[in-house]
């Protein structure tokens, strides 16, 4: 395949009124396929993980049972990959469903907008949570220096 | 750009939902599109619920009566359905993205074993919850 007729950065097929529309190709995608992607596989040990883990004490149990399960180094850092990767996961599903299904495009770029501040809220505070609950509330950290 | 707008509202869609049969492909599909949507929903209580444990114990103990209820005990088994049909169905598709399993056959096939293995973890699951467990 000749490239020679390709020269990167110039596009000499558009009229200057549709690249004014921004019509045509966005050329941007890849990226956001390929991230979701990764993300779901390296979700599918997470996220059994946490059901395995969760199954009976965190679920049923008590905010104590919590806390000290999420005292252990291990299980903390397990929650926070497992709540970051949900949360870039789930806003680009919904990114998706956004894109397809609504049309008016004030419409689309405010719920665009809300998609990508929802789920970053989202992650932000669960994790927020979770480091809480590790660092302070599980009383390894507390020093008779203080 | 809105008179593009204008122009795609008056043009009719190809009537497609009231034409074809529903086909374990077009299900399946649409189906892992709902169920993601569902997983989405039910992280809010996810987040709130572990706020509530860091910060607030009347709300978790409210969380905790909602979720102890038998309404919502039935949101968690359908959100339990909803993440291992997910699951399951997302794994279907990375294969896909390899370029494997694309013939009729291996579709239906894999198709069947997705629903399958929803059936069978989401009951296994809860069966374990309500006791072994409690």
């Amino acid at each position: 395949m000749s490239m020679d007729n390709k020269k990167k950065g110039s596009d000499n097929l558009s009229s200057p009124l549709s690249k004014v529309k921004g019509l045509g190709s966005a050329k941007y995608g890849v990226e956001d396929w390929w991230a979701q992607r990764l993300l779901a596989l390296v979700m599918v040990p997470l996220t059994l993980w946490f059901v395995a883990s969760t199954l009976g004490h965190a679920v049923y149990g008590s905010p104590e049972s919590l806390r000290s399960w999420l005292a252990q180094p291990i299980p903390a850092i397990m929650m926070f990959l497992l709540l970051g990767t949900v949360f870039l996961h789930a806003k680009l599903g919904l990114q998706v469903i956004i894109e397809d299904y609504v049309g008016n495009p004030i419409a689309k770029t405010i719920m665009l907008v809300a998609n990508n501040f929802v789920c970053f809220l989202c992650a932000v505070v669960s994790i927020f949570a979770v480091l809480k609950l590790h660092f302070i509330d599980s009383g390894v950290f507390s020093s008779s220096l203080l | 750009m809105s008179d593009d707008i204008d122009i795609r509202a008056q043009r009719p869609l190809s009537p497609h939902l009231q034409v074809y049969r529903p086909q374990i492909t077009s299900v399946l599909s649409i189906l892992h599109r709902i169920t993601g949507v569902v997983l989405a929903a039910g992280l809010v209580p996810l987040v709130l619920w572990l706020w509530s444990v860091a910060y607030d114990l009347e709300m978790y103990e409210c969380i905790s009566r909602f979720f102890s209820a038998w309404y919502g005990k039935l949101a968690l088994i359908g959100w339990t359905a909803a993440f291992y049909y997910h699951m399951a169905n997302g794994v279907r598709h990375l294969f896909w993205d390899t370029g494997v399993g694309f013939s009729k056959g291996a579709v239906v096939k894999t198709g069947i074993w997705v629903l399958l293995f929803t059936v069978l973890a989401t009951i296994g699951t809860w069966y374990y919850i309500c006791f072994v467990v409690a």
